[in-house]
């Protein structure tokens, strides 16, 4: 299943690396949120991590939440476990609730591919953006421009003129 | 002198392949090495991994021995692996100069054999 843009997100339930619980309803009125499916151990959601965090504080103002979710088979892959996902937002000082998708449902009814991939939902939770973060995990003067881009135009009620982009990273670990 | 035997180990799970390559190509030219071919070799299964010592793609392996040494923690499997560039990035693929100093040194040893 994949998540068409103009669709409205399905529901999810997740707890975050403190225990607390996150839902769609729980983001009822914020203008936007942005889900960025990641994990703890790829190269390119690592290096676009930074600017990623970078969209949460400029846009945090704005009412715009960020969310990353990590749904990797931890059984497999231990270094995306909970405690290290709680280990790393400890370590590296999040601002971002880290939230685990365990049994990976989330990722699959938004049909993220891999990580990171970015889904950018307007107040009535429509997905309106969809992709990679930027042009080039390779170059942080890329800023995330995508994203921002998406996020100035939900922000400002006009249409994003490039909803959709390839996402480029590691492949989701399955169960 | 021996010609240098060069591997690309890699997984489909990660885009990083072509790119990769072609970083190795461009650095056997820059150091004059430009007639080398790299060995293509695909880690389909966490067996592969775990019997090549596969830590992540890509791995590229020069006479044998991994560019980047692993961490003796690191564990084998089928994931794509973190480079760590010059200037602190993180990246998919080695630096560029670590790249070219690692067959500089591949051969000398060459020449010495």
């Amino acid at each position: 299943m994949t998540l068409t843009i103009g669709e409205v997100a399905p529901d999810f339930s997740l707890l975050d690396t403190q225990g607390r619980k996150w839902s769609v309803a729980s983001y009822d009125g914020a203008p936007a949120t942005v889900l960025v499916f990641t994990c703890n151990h790829c190269p390119y959601a690592l290096a676009w991590q930074d600017r990623i965090a970078e969209v949460a504080n400029d846009y945090a103002a704005r009412g715009v939440r960020v969310l990353a979710v990590n749904s990797n088979d931890a059984d497999r892959y231990p270094r995306d476990s909970p405690d290290a996902m709680k280990e790393r937002v400890s370590r590296e000082e999040w601002k971002i609730p880290y939230l685990h998708d365990a049994t990976q449902e989330v990722a699959r009814e938004y049909g993220a591919k891999v990580t990171p991939d970015v889904f950018v939902l307007d107040a009535e939770g429509r997905l309106r953006y969809r992709g990679a973060p930027d042009a080039d995990y390779d170059n942080p003067g890329e800023r995330a421009e995508w994203l921002r881009e998406a996020l100035d135009a939900v922000l400002s009620g006009s249409i994003v003129a490039r909803p959709e982009t390839k996402p480029v990273g590691c492949s989701i670990k399955w169960k | 002198m021996r010609g240098l035997d060069v591997e690309l180990l890699w997984w489909e799970g990660c885009p990083s392949t072509d790119r990769a390559l072609a970083a190795v190509r461009e650095a056997l030219t820059d150091v004059g090495l430009g007639d080398v071919s790299v060995q293509m070799r695909e880690i389909r299964t966490d067996g592969d991994a775990l019997e090549s010592g596969f830590v992540g793609s890509p791995t590229i392996l020069i006479d044998g021995a991994d560019l980047v040494p692993a961490a003796d923690d690191e564990p084998a499997g089928l994931s794509c692996r973190v480079y760590r560039r010059r200037d602190g990035r993180i990246s998919p693929i080695p630096d560029p100069d670590d790249l070219r100093e690692a067959l500089r040194r591949a051969a000398e040893r060459a020449e010495v054999n």
